[in-house]
């Protein structure tokens, strides 16, 4: 539904423009600012309970490297310019001497990683599964460069496709689920958990848990080729109630076109770009492409290198290949006519 | 020592050798000369078996290959240096971060080490040659030219391009129908070929060819690393070039093993890769430990302390190294029991190197450090050691590590390991045996400058990695948008790059400066304890005029070390002088056993691996019948290498049946 989608374009009206974030109930505007100057800072951001305790875990071995690192340096320089007493010139050290440094310095050190790791074991446990069963699943498959995202429903009619933008109802555990159309990808939104393969062949799981209403950046993370660079996606975070209503317009198709313009665009998009992208009910049913059912709800294009503007879409269309190099769309030359037409129609895709 | 002379513990012995000395100009060392020196001019050049040429060779052509990588790292370092910058497009970028990866790992690092351990192993265990000499030098062609090889489709814009770590599907036919890909995996097998045949070479060297009395607990470390590295090789290498050679099938013969479409496995790939990729690793920092272990104590006037618990620490590493290869696989789905064994592993892992750690620290603080160029890189290289330790701690937490691995973190802990531990000793290394390689000393003032830049340089570039990594900047992306939070630190980074190959032009400048005006060096400039300083700099072709005996782990420290273990003789000893001969000993013990006669230059090693690695060039290019002749020609090649020679037999011939004929 329209409005859901005009909520966060309103909450994040103030904000940065690529990347504003909705904490609508979060007043923090000092984490906020620091969350959009680095959107995939995990190390000190974290909104839910399957990367929070990894979060932890990196604050402490972070904290204990430093240290160790810092009695090395200290031993290590103290070795180097210590004060000595003199020598001959040709003196040599004894043989047997000096085991005691390694004793010390490896049963420390022994005991220190071993401390580590029965941490590191408990957290594992702790981010492995969620305290609760999974109130969703979502379905996430990779394509050369852009992701599909399915929401299962056992009546077929009540199932959700959509590209490149997740939304999740806040404060719950979603399972993802994981798959490859092409070659190995990897699925990793930082600020919600870890990274997992998406492998040909296989389908791996992971459950991520947003705590916060917002916006939340997710990236491949695994070379997967040209456009490895350019292969973004969004994880939205919305009240329960909001996210309903989000599925709700979702699982509608789209309305006929009607005024001329984007009817002649509509004729222009079958012919054209039928054979990739699907727009729920026209002809146009594609499999190779993103659904563009619900074009406009989505903030993003291009699997995030673009926002979704009306400029956007268009030169999207007929610079693609400048834009994203090697994706697997053609660049369209398009008149002025079919450029308007195109325009028209697909700003009816809300 | 004498008693194992009176009394051969084998009686099919051609005969006992003679006990005597030869001083340099003496009538027996010009005869010496004689028959160990190679012909002048190109015959000589292609037809050497003597580890010190070898050794050179592969030094300087790891080094060219350094340079090549250097330069490609810097031409990404210029696109990265900012957001939505295009110099490169998205295809030169991935051809140019695979080749990179595939140049540093493959053709340097490794290859440098050997270059070490080929020139200096016969001269630290007192021997003449390596065991193998004409194995050595087809060692070496077949690394030149698979590098060549790995390098040839290139140029032409068809470079492998999925990355050094080649991950299937992407490596697949179907998505990467061009050479690519062919170029690699061919490659891979044949530099596979090299890097076993060195291997065999470096574990019957040690255990063959040390000098009577040098017994297995007072070889020095750098042995001890290389012998690991070689025994990991021998089992990690035949994983790569099984995988590499599946994936070459599945790309031209229409099998099936990596392909999801037919039931193959992607994941297959990465388990037969990362078997083989951990433990590489080790092999490729291991000898440079070893490099720091022997020559740091040099420098501290002191020997090192905890020898036994350095060369076990070593073998540890390696044997840990062969279980923790999951951790490069923690994000694959892998269940959660199964990556918390490995994670728990690659912790432990760290336990030997705290060892080495300590024992280095220890050998500093309790001696009287000289604040030579050569200390300098050792010293230097213990703190990146610990740093490039450290980061690895943090990616061994499974848990952390699913959010690390894959980011620029992981890119910079890589570079502090494998710049840190291999780069930084390796050119401490160049300065401390220089004189030996080359008869003159390195400028001190143009090498306390290189270090200076090269140690400012490296930390400025890689450490800020760190950060990137943790602002979530993936590896292998060839731009990013600038409202990323990546803009600064990536900036620092391509500053330090270029502040790092500065330092490595000074450390150029000074080799070419030092080649031609350096001091003349004498036969032990730093003091050190080992047997490669006791030949002349440059050393003669023979190495040891006579078969010295050793009794303790610092021949040339024994008058001042007050060790009640005797003394070793470098004057007189077996002079072995009846044709090209050494003297073979026992594994453990080094009593003499045997006299090995060595066999003569030949063209046999240059002619099989070039024809061999013409055949591989008729597999990549489908020339079916040019790689059945290529075939025919190595195998004549080999047939002239193994050809029954009188000369080589080592002992009589008839006694209890013993019929051996020439050695390899």
């Amino acid at each position: 539904m329209h409005d859901s989608g005009s909520e966060y374009r309103h909450c994040t009206a103030g904000g940065n423009a690529f990347f504003p974030l909705a904490f609508g109930s979060m007043p923090d505007t000092a984490m906020k600012a620091e969350t959009e100057a680095a959107p995939l800072n995990y190390f000190l951001h974290s909104y839910g309970p399957a990367s929070l305790p990894t979060m932890h875990l990196g604050w402490v071995f972070t904290a204990v490297v430093m240290i160790v690192l810092l009695i090395i340096a200290l031993l290590l320089a103290g070795a180097l310019f210590r004060k000595r007493t003199p020598a001959a010139a040709q003196a040599i050290g004894r043989e047997n001497e000096g085991m005691r440094w390694i004793y010390i310095g490896t049963g420390l050190s022994t005991a220190a990683l071993f401390a580590l790791a029965v941490y590191m074991l408990i957290t594992l446990n702790q981010v492995a599964q969620p305290a609760q069963p999974p109130a969703l699943t979502v379905t996430v498959t990779a394509y050369d460069w852009w992701w599909k995202i399915e929401y299962d429903d056992d009546d077929p009619a009540r199932r959700v496709v959509t590209a490149n933008e997740i939304h999740i109802p806040v404060g719950r555990p979603v399972l993802v689920k994981l798959q490859s159309a092409d070659v190995i990808h990897a699925f990793w939104a930082p600020l919600l958990a870890g990274k997992t393969q998406m492998i040909p062949g296989l389908l791996n799981r992971q459950w991520l848990q947003a705590d916060a209403e917002g916006i939340y950046r997710g990236q491949c993370v695994q070379y997967c080729g040209l456009q490895h660079a350019h292969m973004g996606f969004e994880i939205v975070a919305q009240r329960p109630e909001a996210f309903r209503a989000w599925q709700d317009a979702q699982r509608k198709a789209a309305a006929p076109a009607s005024e001329p313009n984007a009817a002649a665009g509509q004729k222009f998009f079958i012919e054209q770009c039928a054979g990739c992208h699907s727009v729920r009910g026209t002809d146009a049913a594609g499999k190779h492409a993103p659904d563009l059912t619900h074009l406009n709800s989505r903030r993003m294009l291009a699997a995030g290198l673009l926002t979704n503007t009306p400029e956007h879409r268009i030169e999207w269309t007929t610079r693609v290949q400048d834009l994203k190099p090697g994706a697997r769309m053609p660049a369209f030359a398009l008149t002025p006519g079919e450029t308007a037409a195109l325009s028209a129609f697909l700003s009816t895709l809300d | 020592m004498k008693d194992a002379v009176e009394t051969p513990s084998d009686r099919t012995l051609a005969r006992i050798p003679e006990v005597g000395s030869a001083p340099i100009g003496s009538d027996a060392e010009r005869h010496l000369s004689e028959l160990w020196e190679s012909a002048p001019g190109w015959r000589g050049w292609l037809s050497t078996v003597d580890h010190k040429e070898i050794g050179l060779r592969y030094l300087v052509t790891s080094f060219i290959f350094l340079l090549i990588g250097g330069g490609e790292a810097l031409i990404m370092r210029v696109q990265l240096a900012g957001p939505d910058r295009h110099l490169l497009t998205p295809e030169q970028y991935n051809q140019l971060f695979t080749m990179h990866g595939i140049t540093m790992i493959f053709l340097y690092a490794l290859p440098v080490l050997s270059g070490f351990s080929n020139y200096l192993w016969p001269l630290m265990l007192g021997s003449r040659d390596m065991a193998f000499p004409r194995l050595n030098a087809l060692s070496y062609w077949l690394f030149l030219f698979a590098g060549l090889f790995l390098y040839a489709s290139f140029p032409l814009g068809e470079g492998p391009n999925s990355g050094w770590f080649n991950y299937v599907p992407l490596a697949g036919l179907e998505y990467n129908t061009g050479p690519n890909i062919d170029v690699y995996a061919l490659g891979m097998v044949l530099l596979g070929i090299s890097t076993t045949v060195g291997a065999v070479n470096f574990i019957v060297t040690l255990f063959r060819m040390r000098a009577p009395g040098m017994s297995i607990d007072k070889v020095p470390i750098l042995v001890w690393g290389t012998l690991t590295a070689s025994v990991a090789n021998i089992f990690a290498v035949p994983s790569v070039s099984l995988a590499f050679f599946l994936l070459w099938l599945d790309r031209r013969n229409g099998t099936h093993f990596f392909d999801p479409l037919n039931d193959g496995k992607p994941m297959l790939w990465q388990h037969l890769f990362w078997m083989f990729g951990h433990p590489w690793v080790y092999v490729i920092v291991l000898p440079a430990m070893g490099i720091v272990s022997d020559a740091l104590p040099t420098f501290c006037r002191r020997p090192l302390v905890g020898y036994a618990a350095v060369a076990l620490s070593t073998m540890a590493t390696m044997l840990l190294g062969f279980g923790v290869w999951i951790h490069h696989m923690f994000a694959t789905g892998l269940p959660a029991l199964a990556i918390s064994f490995f994670g728990a592993t690659s912790l432990a892992i760290s336990i030997p190197s705290a060892v080495a750690v300590f024992a280095w620290i220890a050998t500093i603080w309790l001696g009287r450090p000289v604040f030579q160029t050569p200390f300098l890189f050792f010293a230097g290289f213990v703190l990146l050691f610990v740093m490039g330790g450290l980061s690895g701690v943090m990616t061994a937490a499974v848990p952390l590590d699913l959010q690390l691995n894959d980011t620029y973190f992981v890119v910079a802990h890589l570079h502090y390991v494998l710049l840190g531990i291999n780069v930084f000793p390796v050119v401490g290394g160049i300065y401390y045996w220089f004189p030996k390689f080359c008869g003159r000393m390195m400028n001190e003032t143009l090498g306390k400058w290189s270090f200076w830049v090269l140690f400012i340089g490296f930390n400025l570039g890689f450490f800020p990695m760190h950060v990137a990594g943790l602002l979530g900047m993936p590896r292998r992306i060839y731009t990013y948008a600038p409202n990323m939070g990546w803009n600064s630190v990536n900036l620092v980074t391509s500053i330090g790059s270029f502040v790092f190959a500065a330092g490595i032009l000074i450390f150029l400048s000074n080799i070419a400066f030092s080649l031609k005006r350096g001091a003349l060096a004498p036969q032990n400039p730093w003091d050190a304890p080992t047997l490669e300083w006791a030949v002349p700099a440059p050393p003669p072709p023979y190495n040891f005029a006579v078969i010295p005996f050793i009794a303790s782990r610092h021949p040339l420290w024994e008058d001042r070390l007050d060790t009640a273990e005797g003394r070793s003789n470098l004057q007189e000893g077996y002079l072995l002088m009846e044709g090209r001969e050494t003297l073979g000993t026992t594994a453990l013990d080094a009593v003499p056993d045997v006299i090995l006669k060595m066999p003569d230059d030949t063209y046999a090693p240059f002619f099989l691996a070039l024809f061999g690695s013409l055949g591989f060039a008729g597999l990549l290019l489908d020339w079916n019948r040019f790689t059945f002749l290529m075939t025919a020609a190595a195998g004549l090649s080999l047939a002239a290498w193994m050809w029954p020679r009188q000369k080589l037999v080592q002992r009589l011939p008839g006694v209890n049946g013993v019929t051996e004929a020439g050695r390899g």
